[in-house]
């Protein structure tokens, strides 16, 4: 079933001199989609071409349109050798396939070629004409929307979330393939890139097609990986959620969402037939496939810590009817899925009922050499059995969902580590089903809401546990249960109360192993895993105490298999929750105690312990209100719960727990210091610098504790290698090699990052590699955001006041205003009537707009050289004007019924200064409203020198490469006509060097969702303008929002 | 340990200013770090000389990547893989352009050749600015110089369109092209104590009206060269001296316009006919190319010679001598002997509409009121009033004008306006 891609070059600019002689280039540009291929005409000697292409035009099939990028290709042309190519542009047109998002893609866009870079840039556009399809049997799945945010999407509603799906392909990686011997590296790294933009294309098509069958319309918390298997292949996979989504179109429809979603349910038109079963058709071949392929392969299966404790605590015995009958509901909303797993990391309010703890699984692979891309089973096998060991990880936990789940993978030779992690939760069905629940649970649910800890209740049976959990009653409601520590992989509920900010917690761990080979190698590594991870988790817990916290959100244990080595990383963020009980100290105890000195020796490391703890608590302003002892001790109920705790008949369990309780409050933890190697362990817990002051750092979204954001964002990435010394490495020396690394990147970035201060940096994102022996590479992305010290909004405000507060300025939302007016929004404008004649007109009226337009987004500098530096884009423009003619043609090329939607983003390239694209990690953007959103962003990049210290040496060439990473997102961004990227992820950065050679190489994979954004503060302008905008002639609303 | 790569990336480019500084003033990255580190930085952050290590190298490896693209700054304007904000790009390109006055004292009036740039090396020593800070800045004068050489309109404005620069940097590149296009000898012992912003000041009063542009805003190289025509007719300036009676009148004319606007008018007055012989002298000879090298070495040997007293004040005397050479655009151009307060407001030239950017630095109000008042000497010929008193503006560069010109080169502008 066609569609039709239109295809237009405009025009080039600062492209590289070719011809020595003349200094000048012949340029002309390739068009190519699937097998078919345009060419412009040459445009001889200048380093700016004017193309002005017709419109080429694709016709192919809906399919292709979502596997196939659209590849343009510039070139030299020579008369009497081959062309050379100067570079190419990667554009994916799937943001243009769903109706909602981008309608065309038009900007300048970086050409980039893998070996020297960015190349000048080139002006496209791109539409698509899509003709309707109703064919059942089709492949293809356009309109399905993809979200890298793992939550509901800001300016969406979640009718249902269906669940989990996944999918992966696999292929040869051209890099090893034998005609890899032959061709340049140009053309190799080439055929890579395209290769993986295809697969990623057919993944996304193939997951959208399950999307489809079960009967959702997007996919929440897209999550695309590559695995670079080496020989063995190259492994595209992806996991996500599917969810029907729908528009927010009124404020109405936002507060019934939350407040009584069954009579919402009925309302929206979806209907969700219970027929999930057809789902399992794809999964159901690899079950049968799976015993005797895994024969084949080597596996060994890692017995896996559940974070919340050690042992399988079967739901046995129900705690009372609210759990049995949530339990059940849940069950059976849950129960036709395969893996009940969710990527999301945040939630509509009320979808989480209680969460269980971490669950984790790993799993060593030994890659197989033979291979047949068409069989993808063995690497669905491989995560089909670490899911289905998850899944009843969740279960031992009382669980029967697992949300914030993730999947990661690390390679080293032929040894691959499987890892995939979660928090079992137990959730609310109403989101899983359409709106056959409510009744008692209703009820019950509203009663637990308002106290902000129902999700920290335990979900599993007390009288079951075989692990020392220690349970007390909840801090906040003394109804329930709740363990002494929570750890998540979910970022913090809004609805949560905490004292006291978050802090970032890592833990560091190295371990030496022997080298190896295949399957030696791979018992050698899941022998070390247990150990790892036990330790990870002492260290995870040692740190949290020090900080004065209770629990963990945000979890991420990263294990990386090296050569000789393997590497643990934990990052989290610590809160005080205040459902949870006060932490205890922690306690030292020597085990020679009859040594004097060694006996002062231990208090004094106690005391400098237990000050530190003091100072943290401090530092993070934690200072829980003091509760008398025997409250705390025996819960005495108020008589009004205590009837309704008897009602629930839930008394049998809460006499068992005084036991535990006994052990309660004084649980300090006890560490043991029998050896040197305690001993290390307990001075690296006191060498953690707390950041400076006025920073904050967190991994999460949002930093627990602050809510008065400022705009001010800056998203980064760090990038450092590091070289160990190879004489006489211990577990000691590396362990302490490895946190220097990562504190003094820290200290780097706090130091980097001063000027902003007070900020905080969010969704701090460690990823740590080993590319060769010696070799330690951490990779940190993050982004700073600043925040009012002085206007501390109240932490305590209660739910309802914020969900008051969002429909408030969803309200605004909803208003729909010209979308021109986001970036000029001072005023009624002078230039209403057509930016085309602005552009054309004399500089005195144009220039005036422009200079609006962008001093906008710099107000908050404070510039002393204002009026200069709108000179200076006075003098750009004319430059512009005169020289390069490209903007105006673009503006006339285009012809006006769809111009007009391009009215925001055509005058932004047309605009002197290139127009600003903000980039982010997180979800949202601080002072700002997310629109509209454009599409998924997903690029894959290599880059290859062979000139390494001409390129100022590594450093230089990766400053350089992850410079032009960012540029080009931008571009594309810019060009689907948004302004900024949410939910940025650098999901793989590989970089491997030969200085010898002087060469070097790096591949880097990239996503986020593009979107459109606009100022609080402008909206509030624009709102209270708007009835004078409107009067002027052209800039009626309605005109341009979409 | 030790970190084979260390780098940081932000998607918007982190400038320091301070670094920045460092790096324009062309200081190694240890060195860098060392007067970071006695700056005091560590402790008021509590970071670690590592850290600043990395921080360092890291804003040097980013400017030396800006580099490529400040060596055409529309380019920074336009590029896409460093996104900074338009005031931080005024920011780098300003500061980059700038330039040391020790450095450009020494450059001055020199051809911006391989040669002299092979001396950068002595200059350095003797300026005590690095030898790379040293060859940046020379490579910036021949940079723009490449640039606006043959390009037709005014020179700071096309400075200023081509490589963004602020107002008033724009126009002292255009001074440094100017004396290296005309070589004039500048490095003379006897002309160290005129500093780079006299004789900037020099070299735009001559732009304004020696030039070719002076007169036709529509030829090439208008504001580069001297005007060749015009340099002929100074010749006829001998006249002056000559004739008895228009010394004279033109005596008169000067002193009634000078009067009460000069604090060593006596002196003046008395060296009048001195003061007049030496310079109409130097202008009579400015037709040959070595005498216009020595443009300046002249004012000072030849012309202070007759003024006798006034060497005594030394103080207001340096740019007094050039100043007189100024005034004789408006006047002497037979389209505008009574247009000067219109000419004004086109931009202090008595051309009418010819657009002028920047307007003269010299002091517009005073300008115009002079100008006004003073009818020519009927007997001017073409362009004339030469000489020391030679023009109606002369008072103002004089007296006020003199000493003024050299505390306003830092900020002409508020002068102009006030």
């Amino acid at each position: 079933m066609p569609g039709k891609l239109k295809v237009k070059i405009v025009a080039g600019r600062h492209l590289p001199v070719m011809d020595r002689a003349s200094d000048l280039t012949d340029a002309f540009v390739e068009v190519k989609f699937g097998n078919m291929t345009f060419k412009t005409d040459v445009y001889h000697k200048s380093l700016n071409p004017q193309w002005n292409s017709e419109w080429f035009k694709f016709e192919v099939d809906d399919e292709d349109l979502q596997d196939e990028p659209l590849q343009i290709t510039v070139l030299d042309h020579d008369t009497y050798s081959a062309n050379d190519a100067i570079g190419k542009v990667y554009i994916d047109i799937d943001p243009l396939l769903y109706s909602e998002a981008a309608t065309v893609i038009s900007g300048w866009f970086p050409i980039y070629d893998t070996i020297h870079g960015i190349r000048g840039e080139i002006n496209v556009v791109v539409k698509v004409d899509l003709f309707n399809d109703l064919n059942r049997f089709r492949q293809s799945s356009c309109g399905v929307k993809f979200f890298c945010t793992t939550s509901i999407p800001k300016c969406y509603r979640a009718v249902i979330i269906h669940g989990f799906v996944e999918e992966l392909v696999v292929n040869e990686d051209p890099e090893y393939q034998w005609i890899d011997r032959i061709r340049t590296p140009r053309a190799s790294n080439e055929a890579r890139q395209r290769l993986i933009s295809l697969m990623s294309g057919e993944l996304q098509r193939k997951i959208g097609l399950k999307v489809l069958e079960m009967r959702g319309n997007a996919v929440v918390g897209y999550l695309q990986c590559f695995d670079l298997e080496g020989e063995s292949g190259l492994v595209v996979r992806a996991i996500g959620t599917a969810c029907t989504l729908d528009k927010l179109s009124s404020t109405a429809a936002f507060l019934p969402a939350c407040n009584s979603p069954s009579k919402e349910m009925k309302e929206s038109p979806l209907v969700h037939p219970p027929s999930h079963g057809c789902r399992s058709t794809h999964n159901s071949p690899i079950h049968t496939a799976t015993g005797s392929r895994l024969t084949q392969n080597f596996s060994v299966s890692v017995p896996t810590l559940i974070y919340t404790g050690m042992g399988s605590g079967s739901a046995g015995k129900e705690g009372g009817p609210f759990k049995a009958l949530l339990r059940q509901q849940t069950q059976s909303a849950l129960e036709q899925r395969e893996f009940p797993f969710f990527t999301l990391t945040a939630f509509p309010p009320g979808f989480l009922v209680h969460v269980g703890g971490v669950v984790s699984a790993r799993s060593v692979k030994l890659l197989d050499r033979i291979h047949n891309p068409d069989e993808p089973e063995t690497r669905d096998a491989w995560w089909a059995e670490i899911r289905q060991e998850i899944k009843s990880h969740a279960k031992a936990l009382g669980c029967h969902a697992v949300v914030g789940y993730s999947e990661s993978t690390s390679i080293c030779e032929e040894v691959c580590i499987l890892s995939a992690s979660g928090t079992a939760a137990v959730l609310n069905p109403r989101f899983l089903q359409d709106g056959t629940v409510e009744g008692c649970l209703e009820q019950r649910q509203e009663e637990n809401l308002p106290a902000g800890c129902g999700f920290c209740h335990i979900p599993y049976d007390e009288l079951n546990m075989p692990f020392p959990a220690h349970l007390t009653y909840c801090y906040s409601c003394r109804k329930q249960k709740v363990p002494d520590v929570l750890f998540t992989t979910i970022d913090l509920p809004t609805d949560a109360t905490v004292i006291g900010k978050g802090c970032l917690i890592q833990a560091r761990l190295c371990r030496l192993k022997k080298k190896a080979q295949a399957e030696a190698n791979a018992t050698a590594i899941s022998n070390l895993l247990p150990f790892m991870e036990y330790e990870v988790h002492t260290q995870l817990m040692n740190k949290l105490k020090l900080k004065g916290m209770n629990a963990l959100f945000g979890l991420r244990i990263q294990i990386t298999v090296g050569e000789n080595m393997l590497m643990g990383l934990a990052s989290a963020t610590g809160v005080y929750l205040t459902a949870l009980p006060t932490p205890g100290g922690i306690q030292i105890a020597g085990k020679t105690p009859n040594d004097g000195s060694y006996e002062q020796h231990i208090s004094h490391m106690q005391k400098k312990i237990n000050d530190t703890i003091a100072k943290n608590k401090e530092l993070y302003e934690i200072n829980p209100p003091e509760i008398p002892e025997e409250i705390i001790g025996s819960p005495i109920p108020e008589p009004r719960q205590r009837s309704r705790l008897l009602r629930s008949q839930s008394e049998s369990s809460d006499e068992v727990i005084e036991l535990d309780l006994s052990h309660g409050k004084k649980d300090a933890f006890v560490l043991e210091i029998d050896d040197t190697d305690a001993m290390e362990d307990v001075h690296s817990l006191l060498t953690d610098v707390p950041p400076p002051s006025g920073f904050y750092s967190c991994n999460t979204e949002i930093m627990p504790g602050i809510n008065n954001w400022t705009s001010e964002i800056q998203m980064f990435t760090s990038v450092r290698v590091s070289r160990l010394s190879n004489i006489n490495l211990t577990n000691q020396t590396l362990n302490k090699n490895f946190n220097d690394l990562c504190e003094n990147l820290l200290k780097s970035l706090y130091f980097k990052l001063r000027s902003m201060i007070p900020c905080c940096l969010c969704h701090v994102n460690f990823t740590v590699s080993l590319p060769e022996d010696e070799l330690i590479q951490v990779t940190v992305t993050a982004v700073a955001i600043t925040f009012d010290k002085h206007q501390a909004v109240q932490t305590t405000k209660t739910h309802v006041e914020k969900s008051l507060q969002r429909a408030s300025t969803d309200n605004e939302e909803l208003l729909q205003f010209p979308l021109e007016l986001c970036t000029d929004s001072l005023g009624p404008h002078p230039f209403s009537p057509a930016k085309e004649h602005l552009e054309s007109a004399s500089s005195n009226s144009g220039i005036p707009a422009a200079q609006r337009a962008t001093s906008i987004d710099y107000s908050s500098f404070a510039d002393r050289c204002n009026s200069w530096i709108e000179l200076i884009k006075l003098k750009a423009q004319t430059i512009r004007r005169g020289s390069i003619k490209t903007t105006v043609s673009v503006e006339k090329a285009s012809p006006l019924t769809e111009g007009h939607f391009r009215q925001r983003s055509a005058p932004a390239c047309a605009n002197s200064t290139v127009g600003v694209v903000k980039m982010t990690p997180l979800s949202f953007i601080p002072g700002a409203k997310i629109t509209k959103y454009l599409g998924i962003i997903n690029m894959f990049f290599i880059r290859e020198t062979t000139s390494l210290r001409e390129e100022g040496g590594v450093s230089g060439f990766l400053h350089a490469f992850i410079a032009e990473v960012f540029a080009m997102v931008r571009a594309h961004v810019a060009a689907l006509g948004g302004n900024a990227v949410v939910s940025y992820i650098m999901k793989q950065c590989v970089f491997m060097e030969n200085p010898n050679k002087n060469q070097a190489q790096c591949l880097i994979n990239v996503s986020g969702d593009a979107v459109i954004f606009v100022r609080e503060s402008e909206l509030e302008i624009m709102s209270t303008q708007q009835p004078i905008a409107s009067c002027q002639p052209a800039c009626g609303g309605g005109e341009i929002a979409t | 340990m030790t970190n084979e790569l260390d780098i940081f990336v932000g998607n918007t480019t982190l400038i320091d200013e301070d670094v920045y500084r460092l790096w324009l003033d062309g200081y190694s990255v240890s060195d860098a770090v060392g007067l970071r580190v006695r700056s005091g930085i560590l402790e008021q952050t509590g970071a670690t000389a590592g850290v600043l290590q990395s921080d360092t190298m890291d804003h040097y490896r980013t400017f030396h990547m800006l580099e490529r693209l400040l060596h055409t700054p529309p380019k920074l304007l336009h590029q896409l893989v460093f996104q900074i904000p338009p005031s931080r790009q005024a920011l780098l390109i300003e500061r980059y352009y700038a330039f040391d006055e020790a450095f450009v004292r020494e450059v001055l009036g020199k051809k911006l050749s391989k040669g002299t740039k092979k001396d950068l090396d002595d200059i350095s020593t003797k300026t005590g600015v690095t030898l790379k800070s040293c060859r940046r800045q020379f490579d910036n004068f021949k940079r723009v110089f490449k640039v606006v050489e043959e390009m037709r309109g005014s020179l700071a404005g096309n400075i200023q369109q081509h490589f963004l620069l602020s107002d008033r940097l724009a126009r002292d590149y255009a001074a440094v092209v100017f004396f290296a296009n005309n070589r004039f000898e500048t490095g003379k012992k006897k002309l160290q104590y005129l500093t780079f912003g006299d004789l900037a000041f020099c070299a735009e009063l001559m732009i304004q009206n020696w030039t070719p542009g002076a007169v036709d805003s529509q030829v090439d190289d208008m504001d580069v060269d001297l005007d060749k025509e015009f340099l002929q007719d100074l010749k006829e300036l001998k006249v002056l001296v000559a004739d008895k009676d228009l010394l004279d009148l033109h005596k008169s004319l000067v002193c009634t316009a000078l009067r009460g606007k000069l604090s060593v008018f006596p002196e003046m007055e008395a060296n009048f006919k001195n003061l007049s012989r030496g310079l109409v002298n130097i202008a009579s000879k400015l037709t040959h190319t070595k005498d216009v090298r020595d443009l300046f070495v002249d004012l000072v040997e030849k012309a202070p010679g007759p003024l006798g007293s006034l060497h005594g004040h030394a103080a207001q005397l340096p740019p007094a001598h050039v100043p007189r050479l100024r005034p004789r655009s408006p006047d002497a151009r037979p389209a505008c002997p009574l247009l000067g307060p219109a000419a004004k407001g086109g931009g202090g030239r008595g051309i009418p509409g010819q657009p002028r950017s920047s307007p003269p630095r010299s002091a517009r109000s005073p300008g115009p009121g002079a100008r006004t008042s003073r009818p020519q000497p009927p007997s001017a010929p073409g362009r004339l009033p030469p000489g020391p008193g030679s023009g109606p503006s002369c008072p103002v560069e004089w007296g006020g004008g003199g000493t003024g010109s050299r505390a306003g080169q830092g900020n002409p502008a508020p002068r102009g306006r006030s």
